[in-house]
């Protein structure tokens, strides 16, 4: 039985079966590959999407879970901070493979929503969960910073 | 300036496109009717497409990892052709050896640091044709001297007539391929050295490149599968029962190597996949442990092995009172994060495959080997590629599509591997030793000897290579010893071990490097000397490398004295044309050590595209902070013991320390860069953790040697 889910501000009916991972109902049932998989068990966050604005794990977060609430991935992500950490990943040049990166700006995003000008422990503690083989670590934070900035922030 | 050999003019190819425009591509040679067939669609065998509507395609024989080949390669073009590389078009480049080979690695392949290096010449030659024939068909037009035509961004200008590249691509194509063709200088360039953002970043941010996992075909169905426990096993017996009840299951199919299922979806796919009762058969790696592995390769230890490099005599010296040392590097997966994965449709007629490949030639012989086909029916479509590291040089998933999708003629069928089936079927790093021996005498080293025993990658994947015992992908941080000493025997015996093992980024340099740099320290040590100073000492006859350690010294703020609680760590070595050198520092926190800064120095030659020279450095010690700090892949009867980034772990944020970047040195050429910043990180921050804690580690991880890192 189709479920309706509130995606990117849209309501959307999916066919899937509710055990389904919002990963893969994500990229196959709705073809919006977008969202990475990479690890299936919550430990690298290349799957992340905003679950009511929570930075969430797709790859281990049931369609069963959602409810009412509001879904939003990286094709759907904008306003202000998101623009503004776009424009960061942009103007640093942060991405190289680029496979985490929708991720990282999912995770970098709800970050500097609740906390617009973070500390470095506090960067530290809202990215870690998302690992980048290429190793752009340093300039993930550099572009944080930056959009942190563009926000009106002191970092 | 530099005019080129004409050789390379037989190189290029000039044609019409059907419709309109010049094309300017590769000379097909031999002319099959396959290659006939390729060259008809227009496409295929070219490098630049010039068409009316002044759209410039470039078709990138180099697969894009993240190395930012798309970006370089298309502002080599570029600055030949004198267009803006940010209104160039990347289309990626199918399979075709014949046209798209590697000189420096002999096949269609994406590593080894080579890609700018061997493009360097033929594609800019490309551009600078182009170029030419387009002033040609300017000058033509407006009947005035080719010498009084120019040039820029675009058009080609004569007074105040200006004509665009897409206005004169047509009359172009029937210009003459130039006589002779001058390359710029290097003060002539205007794109090569600047820093325009990558071609594939902003799409990067934005969720929308479209990596090998993300293929979507019409009509596609998903394969999941359950692997051999045991890489080399095979499935004996399938229950398969409980999974074909499942709804929206198609097909259970075992391929031997592994069984898989066949769905309307990927989960339904997986679930079914996971519900099989496979009896399997484990295959000759069944009683493969870590144990046994180090064993095997410490029993080859007293064979002569391969000499790989030789000066002097080491015998006299050595027989006198010589340092010694055994200095080991441990098995690590690609972790690539884009799990292994391949689209494949099969019918009767030939094979589509999109894959995220470093090595389309490969790809399509491995979809012939399978299927029985001809290689000129075989399609290769290579994406993004999601991490490459070496992973992506290998063939087996492609072999797994083929073969599932096989079983569903005409129909595109898409395997994606776990995380679990990734980090146990990978193609290892190779487990190495390393027995070390040198004399130090009046404050100087005046023998060194080193033997690599290790099992061989190329033996198993280019077995032709490897000839009279030498893989010479094996003595890479052995043949390029920098130091200037009189006695030094440099071996690598080849031992194998029951473990599948894979170029794993940076080779075999990575694995020397550290038995290499970890060791000088040793003698500087007993020569009573700075590690700094004593190496700069023997660099005397390698200014380049010597200035690269001098100036790593000097941005690192590098002390012999550092205050109690600090120390730093020195490593230098010349790998892939570049000189590199790198100093790590770090910090005692109450019994961890962290690490405050790792500064690198690195004379590259010419750099095409500075911030991405930068980036891949960057990366480049981040891979290497894999192989120091704790990752590390271990096996109990034939299985690997890790399953995912919990008990495999890869650097994070928070493990990274502040990564300094410079570039020194003039030469007129690109040196590589993809690798050259991993090998040494292992070394540096060994050393400094000796410096800080006087505790010598001589195996990787580091952490396993009693240190814990904060």
């Amino acid at each position: 039985m189709p479920t309706t889910i509130n995606l990117n501000g849209k309501a959307v009916s999916v066919d899937a079966s509710p055990d389904t991972p919002m990963l893969w109902v994500l990229r196959d049932h709705l073809g919006m590959t977008g969202t990475k998989f990479g690890c299936g068990a919550s430990l690298c966050g290349a799957c992340t999407v905003h679950v009511d604005g929570v930075p969430t794990r797709s790859c281990v977060t049931p369609l069963s879970a959602i409810g009412n609430k509001k879904v939003t991935t990286i094709e759907g992500v904008s306003g202000k901070v998101a623009g503004a950490v776009q424009a960061a990943w942009d103007k640093v040049q942060v991405p190289q493979c680029g496979y985490c990166q929708s991720g990282q700006v999912m995770a970098a995003t709800a970050l500097l929503t609740k906390t617009p000008n973070p500390t470095d422990a506090q960067i530290d503690e809202a990215m870690s969960g998302n690992i980048c083989r290429c190793g752009t670590y340093g300039r993930v934070r550099a572009a944080i910073k930056d959009a942190s900035k563009s926000l009106g922030g002191k970092a | 300036m530099s005019a080129l050999p004409v050789t390379r003019r037989e190189f290029l190819k000039v044609s019409a496109v059907a419709g309109g425009g010049l094309m300017i591509g590769i000379n097909l040679g031999v002319t099959s009717t396959a290659e006939a067939a390729a060259a008809a669609t227009g496409l295929e065998n070219a490098w630049i497409k010039i068409t009316p509507d002044d759209k410039i395609t470039f078709v990138c024989h180099r697969n894009e990892m993240g190395q930012d080949v798309h970006t370089s390669l298309a502002m080599m073009l570029a600055d030949e052709l004198g267009v803006d590389p940010r209104k160039v078009t990347i289309v990626q480049a199918g399979s075709n050896p014949k046209l798209y080979i590697n000189k420096l690695l002999g096949g269609q392949i994406t590593g080894g640091s080579t890609s700018i290096r061997d493009a360097w010449e033929p594609v800019r030659m490309a551009g600078a044709s182009a170029r030419m024939m387009l002033v040609g068909a300017a000058a033509t037009e407006w009947k005035v001297p080719v010498t009084e035509c120019k040039a820029e961004n675009g058009m080609i200008v004569h007074g105040t007539k200006k004509l665009s590249y897409g206005k004169l691509s047509t009359a172009a194509a029937k210009q003459p391929l130039p006589g002779s063709v001058i390359l710029h200088s290097k003060s002539q360039m205007t794109v090569i050295g600047t820093n325009i953002q990558r071609l594939d970043g902003a799409d990067k941010s934005r969720g929308k490149t479209v990596f090998g996992i993300d293929v979507k075909q019409p009509g596609m169905l998903y394969a999941a599968m359950q692997h051999s426990p045991v890489i080399g096993g095979k499935a004996v017996s399938v229950d398969s029962a409980s999974a074909e009840k499942m709804a929206g299951v198609k097909k259970v199919v075992n391929i031997g190597d592994g069984v898989a299922v066949i769905a309307d979806h990927y989960w339904t796919a997986r679930k079914a996949a996971d519900s099989l009762r496979v009896t399997w058969d484990d295959g000759p790696s069944a009683k493969v442990d870590t144990a046994s592995v180090w064993a095997t390769l410490d029993k080859a230890k007293d064979r002569p092995g391969f000499v790989a490099g030789k000066v002097g005599d080491v015998s006299g010296p050595l027989a006198s009172g010589a340092v010694e040392a055994t200095y080991s590097c441990q098995m690590l997966s690609h972790a690539t994060l884009e799990p292994q994965n391949c689209t494949a449709r099969v019918t009767k007629d030939g094979i589509d495959i999109w894959a995220p490949t470093q090595f389309p030639q490969g790809a399509e012989g491995t979809a012939a080997a399978v299927s029985g086909m001809k290689a000129e029916q075989i399609r290769i479509h290579p994406q993004f590629i999601g991490g490459g590291f070496g992973r992506k040089l290998e063939n087996d998933f492609i072999a797994q599509a083929v073969a599932i999708a096989k079983a569903v003629p005409g129909v595109p069928v898409k395997l994606t591997w776990t995380r679990p089936e990734d980090m146990s079927h990978d193609f290892y790093r190779p487990p190495s030793l390393h027995v070390m021996k040198g004399v130090v005498k009046d404050g100087k080293v005046v023998a060194f000897a080193s033997k690599m025993v290790s099992p061989s990658v190329t033996a198993r994947a280019f077995p032709s290579v490897v000839k009279d015992g030498n893989d010479p992908f094996m003595t890479e941080g052995l043949v390029n010893f920098t130091y200037d000493v009189p006695n030094v025997e440099l071996r690598s015996v080849i031992e194998e071990v029951g473990v599948r093992v894979g170029y794993w980024r940076s080779v075999s340099n990575a694995l020397n490097a550290f038995a290499t740099e970890g060791f000088m320290d040793e003698l500087a040590l007993s020569a009573k000397q700075d590690p700094l100073a004593f190496r700069l000492a023997m660099l005397n006859r390698m200014p380049a490398q010597k200035s690269a350690l001098q100036t790593a010294a000097d941005l690192s703020g590098y002390t012999a004295t550092p205050i109690k609680g600090r120390a730093f760590g020195v490593a230098s070595m010349e790998c892939y044309d570049t000189h590199c050198a790198m100093i790590c520092e770090v910090s005692d926190q109450g019994g961890k050590v962290k690490l405050e800064k790792i500064t690198v120095v690195a004379d590259a030659g010419l750099i095409v595209h500075p911030d991405q020279a930068t980036a891949q450095l960057e990366g480049g010690i981040v891979t290497g902070l894999i192989s120091a700090l704790r990752s590390k892949i271990t096996f109990k009867n034939g299985r690997v013991e890790q399953s995912n980034f919990h008990d495999f772990q890869l650097p994070r944020m928070t493990d990274v320390p502040p990564i300094q970047v410079a570039f020194i040195g003039n030469r007129d050429k690109p040196g590589g860069l993809g690798e050259v910043g991993v090998p040494l990180v292992a070394p540096c921050v060994a050393n400094a953790v000796f410096n800080l804690t006087g505790k010598r580690i001589r195996a990787l991880p580091l952490e396993d040697g009693g240190v814990t890192f904060a």
